[in-house]
């Protein structure tokens, strides 16, 4: 927690209403995205027992499982859900651009288009990769034949929850809670923005409650809670839901077999109940959406969607290609990997938000990572002769009433001009301001003299940080797989489906 | 005024109380304790045997959290299934799984484990009876087995174990099984393992972490209990593993798999918090002389407190929020509500109240924030740091001065980002007004 976050947290306090943490949308926002609210049935690992899925806000799918504990119920359930995700998957599948080939990679062929789901909270994305887990080593043939769709919406659900969900940056699965908790500040716990009705009532107090009682961002946060008129988000219902409607309603169903007509009324009362429960979440979902769409999107905003179609592009094709489904464990090799890839996402993500965002950059300046002043003298000429042709080597003073931490030596850079990273010469204090010296070596042209524009001019206000002087390395070299060194495992397995996983036991 | 005597807390605590029969602590509840152990509101309360849930109703703050029926009647169907078929197959699983050696294996080859014997009781049912009585069976059994490893049971269901909590007997019960058994570490002395079944699942060796740490500290509680029966017998107190089973389903299914896990840290912080609870004298010193929960009502339903009276009580036990409190304290929506109208930090949660340089109150915050502050920049050499424009005058204290520093730099940048965002925003583009103001 930033001490810009949390004051922003105090200041939303103050005003009874959240606060912006951003200026811009850190995440891609699609224009037609499947939105999912996925109910399971408390007690049970992955027992799915509702849904609301589509991408018409106007008009969910309403999937229910009449009989949670019936195994088969349940595929018929993930058999639907499935022709519904895929569906979304195959339309960003259409058109393709050419990706000219690289020193590292061939010249391949981009989707235009990823899929993008999104659920309430960070506990939906927890029940996407159960379902997934419990749906991708499932098998058409053999015992227990489900529906061929079901395996593959297994990979789909693992792929998105479990490999770009963690993934900074990528904005294919997206929690929504957690995307609106990142652009406002509450004056509410980070514990109680898991809630996403309480966390939209801080945002848009005057989109709960009667219309126009103006109410404050406590009290409609108040009103929020109250799970009958917000029920849970999921993906577990309100325990008082379990208690006082849904055990009657399951037993219903149970007294009413063999008697069709009585059946018929049980499965609909039902379907309406859980409608009714998740139509709330369905109807704040969509709200938030309208939130997040309408900032401006951030200036990287294209560059990391073509990170996850490029991703999207070679997962679909792998999946063509009939790759096995992704193993219950990663092996050390692949684990190892992961973690590195997942820091350099982190990594680069900051550093996009920090250029893209002046709110980003202005914690780095509380945390004395990065400083912002006016430029007060220039020597735009000074050159290094130490070597055989001089190199221009400018020197820029700044003025800041920040606390200047850095050490000399260490690398800078400011949004101007982000790939230019001077270094730190020194800082001296001046009453209760800094004036800190840089020297430009790079990016001024390949004159003798530094390109029009390169160096700052006096008078210029600047905010250099060292995070947008990061610079990233290739992650170190791992062997592959084959060549796991004993100590780490030795090389994974390779998957042959068996029998045991295809008829693994469903509770 | 003098600390109490023990007798005159343990008055001191039933006046409180009020004539209503005392909440008893269970591993849950003591568990909790360790959760939140700064928080003198529930200190006392809990060693007053005040029933929370109902003291929080009648305030108007009463808690929702509480359990679904279906994972009530899993958790129940699980346990039956594990313990079913008098536990041979708990047996098979703690030995083939984690390698236990069950003490009978002693005996050799000949003596099966499923086969009958006296020396094969099986599994034995304490969960019947009395409190008392089952303490003293359970009790019995422990002895017994001291005197003649062989003659014990391998099993002992819902044993029954005692803790003193602030001056007064605490029951719990470990959910399963007392097991006596061989660890792997080779050592060649039987201990006896407690065993928790939880009806969480295990997905390819996972679960959910916060579910494993509770049911760790829970489990922490059941092993301390253990220690001291062993205490009170003169026996050592490492008769008992310190690495308690805990039994869960595998995968999907229904399938139960075992895990040993080591609660030592767990069980050092229970133990702590245990020790801390005497001190609860000089708590209630602090507290009005007649300061009072009492919940009971006459004859004809009259409460003997009302509402009003009984709110002024609670809030005169000081409390120590955190949000965390709403999943496991009763009085969480009271403290809540307390922490709001007061505007205190603790609302936000400890990582925020920390990051504010631990400022008690969102006022304190706001006013050090927009004090001209002297920006008194550490920078390479803090000796020259000319404290001479701000008004600084009553923040004597280092750490206040760090905050006001920090809170002070926050605020600023904040405006500043916001403000160049906005001129961007408006279209004028370009270089904004980074630190032009300062
Ligand atoms: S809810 Fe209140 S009484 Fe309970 S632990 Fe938290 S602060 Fe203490």
């Amino acid at each position: 927690m930033s001490a810009l976050a949390a004051l922003a947290r105090v200041e939303a306090f103050e005003a009874g209403r959240a606060v912006p943490l951003a200026t811009v949308r850190h995440v891609h926002l699609s224009a037609r995205p499947l939105v999912f609210v996925p109910v399971l049935m408390a007690g049970e690992a992955a027992a799915p027992l509702a849904a609301l899925v589509g991408t018409d806000r106007t008009d969910p799918r309403l999937l229910v499982v009449d009989q949670p504990r019936d195994r088969d119920q349940r595929f018929v359930f993930l058999a639907e859900l499935a022709r519904i995700v895929l569906d979304h998957v195959a339309q960003c599948r259409g058109e393709t651009e050419l990706v000219e080939a690289t020193r590292n990679h061939e010249q391949w062929e981009r989707h235009l288009d990823a899929p993008q789901l999104v659920v309430p909270n960070p506990g939906g994305i927890e029940a996407m990769r159960l379902l997934g887990r419990s749906a991708r080593f499932r098998s058409a043939q053999g015992p227990y034949p489900v529906d061929p769709l079901v395996p593959v919406l297994g990979r789909y659900l693992t792929w998105f929850a479990q490999d770009r969900a963690p993934t900074a940056g990528s904005s294919v699965c997206l929690a929504l809670t957690e995307v609106l908790a990142a652009h406002w500040a509450t004056g509410q716990s980070a514990l109680e923005d898991q809630h996403l009705a309480a966390l939209l009532a801080w945002i848009v107090p005057d989109r709960f409650g009667p219309a126009g009682a103006g109410l404050t961002g406590p009290q409609a946060a108040a009103l929020a809670e109250d799970p009958d008129r917000w029920p849970s988000a999921g993906p577990a219902t309100d325990p008082e839901f379990d208690t006082g409607v849904l055990s009657a309603l399951i037993a219903a169903q149970q007294r009413a077999e063999g008697d069709a007509d009585a059946a018929h009324a049980a499965r609909r009362a039902l379907r309406e109940a859980l409608r009714g429960r998740l139509q709330p979440t369905w109807d704040l979902l969509w709200q938030g959406l309208d939130l997040l769409r309408a900032l401006p999107e951030a200036g990287h905003d294209e560059h990391r969607w073509r990170v996850d179609r490029g991703r999207f592009t070679d997962f679909a094709r792998a999946v063509d290609e009939g790759a096995p489904p992704q193993p219950r464990r990663e092996s050390a090799v692949a684990a190892a990997r992961r973690l590195a890839d997942l820091e350099a996402a982190q990594e680069a993500y900051d550093k996009q938000r920090a250029l893209d965002d002046p709110l980003m950059l202005a914690a780095y300046r509380v945390t004395g990572e990065a400083f912002a002043g006016t430029v007060v003298a220039v020597d735009a000429e000074r050159r290094d002769t130490s070597g055989r042709t001089p190199k221009p080597r400018p020197r820029v003073w700044l003025r800041t009433a920040d606390q200047v931490v850095l050490r000399q030596g260490t690398k800078v850079a400011c949004p101007q001009r982000p790939n230019q990273r001077p270094s730190i010469v020194s800082v001296t204090r001046q009453g209760a301001d800094c004036v800190v010296e840089l020297e430009l070596s790079n990016d001024m042209g390949r004159k003798a003299v530094p390109d029009e524009g390169s160096v700052p001019e006096p008078g210029e206000s600047r905010c250099y940080a060292t995070v947008l002087a990061a610079e990233f390395f290739p992650p170190p070299p791992l062997p592959d797989p084959e060549q796991t060194p004993w100590t780490h495992g030795g090389p994974p397995a390779q998957y042959t489906p068996a029998g045991a996983d295809h008829d693994e036991d469903w509770h | 005024m003098a600390a109490m005597t023990t007798s005159s807390v343990a008055d001191r605590l039933a006046e409180l109380r009020g004539p209503v029969p005392s909440r008893h602590h269970d591993a849950r509840t003591l568990a909790a304790l360790t959760a939140n152990p700064g928080c003198t509101r529930r200190a006392v309360l809990d060693a007053a045997g005040v029933d929370k849930r109902a003291l929080a109703e009648r305030i108007g703050f009463g808690p929702r959290f509480g359990q679904s029926p279906f994972a009530i009647s899993r958790g129940n169907a699980f346990e039956r299934l594990v313990k079913s078929d008098g536990g041979a197959a708990l047996l098979a699983l703690l030995r083939d799984e984690l390698g236990l050696r069950p003490a009978q294996d002693d005996q050799g080859p000949d003596q099966p484990v499923d086969g009958a014997g006296p020396a094969d009781p099986g599994l034995i049912d304490l969960s019947r009876g009395d409190r008392e009585e089952r303490y003293r069976r359970t009790r019995d059994l422990v002895v017994a087995a001291a005197r003649d490893p062989q003659a014990a049971p391998l099993l002992a269901d819902h044993p029954l174990l005692r803790l003193e909590v602030g001056g007064r007997a605490a029951y719990v019960e470990p959910d399963l099984v007392a097991l006596r058994a061989r660890g792997r570490d080779g050592s060649q002395r039987w201990r006896w393992y407690l065993a928790e079944i939880k009806s969480f699942a295990v997905i390819d060796g996972h679960a959910d972490p916060m579910k494993v740490a509770e049911a760790a500290t829970q489990a922490a509680v059941y092993v301390l209990a253990f220690q001291r029966l062993l205490a009170g017998l003169g026996l050592p107190d490492d008769l008992v593993a310190t690495d308690v089973v805990l039994i869960c389903p595998k995968d999907f299914g229904n399938a139960p798999c075992a895990t040993l896990i080591d609660v030592r840290r767990q069980l050092a912080a229970v133990r702590r918090q245990l020790e801390r609870l005497p001190r609860i004298g000089a708590l209630l010193d602090g507290l009005e002389p007649d300061l009072s929960f009492d919940l009971s009502a006459d004859a004809a339903g009259r409460p003997s407190r009302s509402a009003a009276q009984l709110g002024e009580a609670v809030a005169a036990v000081r409390a120590r929020y955190a949000p965390e409190c709403i999943s496991r304290c009763d009085m969480a929506f009271y403290c809540r509500d307390e922490a709001r109208v007061t505007g205190s930090t603790d609302l936000l949660g400890r990582a925020v109240r920390d990051a504010l340089g631990g400022l008690g109150t969102m006022r304190d915050v706001l006013a050090l924030s927009e004090r001209a502050a002297c920006a008194s920049p550490g920078g390479y050499d803090s000796a020259d740091s000319g404290c001479d424009g701000g008004d600084v005058g009553d923040v004597g204290d280092g750490d206040l001065a760090e905050a006001a520093r920090l809170l002070n730099a926050a605020r600023r940048a904040r405006r500043e980002a916001l403000a160049q965002a906005g001129v961007s925003a408006a279209g004028n583009g370009g270089t904004g007004k980074h630190g032009a103001s300062a």
